[in-house]
């Protein structure tokens, strides 16, 4: 890791077991529960809060993968399409509460992206979002439900979030951008 | 309920750009900008397109099979030579990713009044096509069309050279279905007449570049050509086999594809007659049953049922024709979604 550590492996850990507390206790138990994370790193983090459920309450919430890429508003804008990284969602999501799991909340563009998707997929009874980081700078009337860590940021900053099921390691490290070209 | 996260997709491990990463930093990963032919993609070109296919698959499997990644973007679909399936694959492709779509058919265009192909490209352009879907009975003239265009084309077929995306949906079809998903060492058939077959031209490009043992198959009329580009493609490292002997070809074949025996054939002198060829080369039941047990049996239409392939084979329990069709509109909304990411911003604004 380059950028100054924001959190370490431990506190992410204690933060995923705080969301999964906090998730179960606003939906008063885990009837009609279904956590779906954001691909790429809102899918381990959901797999790690429903683990933390599981120990807790001895209860499986399911788990889904929610691809957001086609529903971008800034396809036109990249100069390549991202790569799509796939979506799996338990069959029927009807009446349910689904629990939106992402990595950082920045804009709130992504999350925008993410309901559009969810509703071509049925009519939830409720979406709520669950993040580890909220960086702020929002664009869009969004706000998280439960968040692990709020970083005040400036818009040059880049909020990096390493999980070990993708990075090797866990850690969230904040970078500065730097307007030179690098290297 | 059950987990059903998909394994494959949370076993991806490539570099994924985070969704709040700077444009900048966007993994690059397809930079064709046009697709003409599939003999410049590379191996991990035709990953890709396998990889971004599943997720179509997905799309295509959803209560809504449309979202909304070509929005705004326009589509012209140009034929100038007949077609069902292709251009409504097409068509259904582009819509499914909410792009427009306009429909020119050459028969009732300004081209039956003697307009140049350059010219209908550049009009079609100036009415606002990002990208520019095209059949010609021309080989070559997406190329031209390419010279020209300011977006994005994709040959939907040209005379006797190249059909890439009915090559890409054989690949995707033959991975899906055959055990294990590798063409590696897989004997492919390709059965007919090849001379006249802008889909086997393509097929020998992808499937030599996944690893098939690939057979060329057809009366010595309908296969001439072909050992010389074998020679060469051998020197390549593209090797696959020609022969006249059907018997030698399906022999434990892992896939036999039929091709479309077209009747203006016979006035050429290149077939004494129907019955001869359905005689010695028609997949029937008893020569399919030379090929491995399960081997899968296609056809890239429209068939002539009785001719090349007959009627109980080609609606059997082997045949994978009807999935050929399905995957077709999904190969389609993946190429179209990788080309939409090569060209400028604000042509779609």
């Amino acid at each position: 890791m380059s950028g100054r550590q924001i959190m370490t492996a431990d506190e992410i850990r204690r933060a995923t077991v705080r969301l999964s507390h906090e998730i179960v206790e606003k939906q008063a138990g885990t009837d009609g529960l279904l956590l779906i994370g954001i691909q790429r790193r809102g899918v381990p983090l959901a797999r790690r809060i429903a683990a933390a459920i599981a120990e807790n309450e001895g209860v499986d919430v399911p788990v889904g993968a929610l691809d957001i890429t086609f529903y971008r508003d800034d396809l036109s804008m990249v100069a390549q399409q991202p790569v799509v990284k796939g979506t799996a969602l338990p069959s029927g999501i009807d009446a349910r509460t689904i629990v939106l799991v992402d990595d950082v909340l920045y804009t709130g563009r992504t999350i925008r992206a993410a309901m559009d998707a969810l509703v071509d997929f049925g009519r939830p009874q409720a979406i709520r979002l669950a993040v580890l980081v909220d960086r702020g700078h929002r664009e869009l009337p969004i706000r998280a439900d439960h968040v692990g860590k709020n970083v005040p940021t400036s818009r040059e900053e880049l909020v990096k979030v390493h999980l070990e099921e993708i990075d090797g390691e866990d850690g969230v490290e904040i970078e500065r951008l730097i307007a030179e070209p690098v290297g | 309920m059950s987990l059903v996260v998909d394994p494959e997709a949370a076993a991806v491990v490539a570099a994924v750009p985070s969704v709040d990463a700077v444009p900048g930093s966007q993994l690059v990963a397809w930079r064709h900008r046009h697709l003409l032919d599939v003999d410049g993609l590379t191996a991990a070109d035709l990953e890709l397109v396998m990889r971004t296919t599943d997720a179509m698959r997905e799309v295509l499997a959803r209560p809504i099979t449309k979202v909304p990644a070509l929005r705004g973007r326009q589509v012209t679909i140009l034929f100038y030579e007949a077609s069902t399936r292709t251009r409504v694959s097409f068509e259904v492709a582009a819509r499914n990713l909410s792009a427009d779509v306009v429909n020119i058919a050459a028969a009732s265009s300004s081209v039956s009044k003697g307009e140049s192909l350059v010219d209908t490209v550049r009009t079609v352009e100036a009415l606002g096509a990002h990208m520019l879907v095209m059949r010609h009975s021309v080989s070559g003239a997406p190329y031209l069309a390419a010279e020209t265009f300011g977006g994005s084309v994709l040959n939907g077929g040209d005379g006797w050279h190249a059909h890439p995306t009915q090559a890409l949906l054989d690949l995707f079809t033959m991975r899906e279905r055959l055990p294990g998903g590798s063409l590696v060492g897989r004997k492919v058939v390709i059965l007919g007449d090849l001379l006249h077959s802008r889909v086997a031209r393509s097929n020998i490009w992808t499937l030599t570049a996944a690893g098939a043992d690939l057979w060329l198959c057809g009366p010595a009329t309908l296969v001439r050509g072909f050992e010389a580009w074998a020679g060469r493609g051998a020197a390549a490292g593209r090797r696959f086999h020609v022969t006249t002997s059907v018997d030698e070809a399906v022999r434990d074949a892992d896939v036999v594809m039929a091709l479309r025996i077209q009747r203006e054939r016979m006035a050429s002198g290149l077939l004494p007659s129907l019955r001869e060829y359905t005689a010695r080369y028609g997949l029937t039941r008893e020569r399919l049953a030379k090929a491995r047990p399960g081997a899968l049996v296609m056809h890239p239409g429209p068939m002539n049922e009785g001719v090349e392939i007959a009627a109980d084979v080609a609606t059997g329990a082997q045949s994978v024709i009807t999935d050929q069709v399905t995957n077709g509109v999904a190969v389609r909304m993946a190429i179209l979604y990788l080309l939409a990411g090569t060209h400028a911003a604000t042509e779609a604004a």
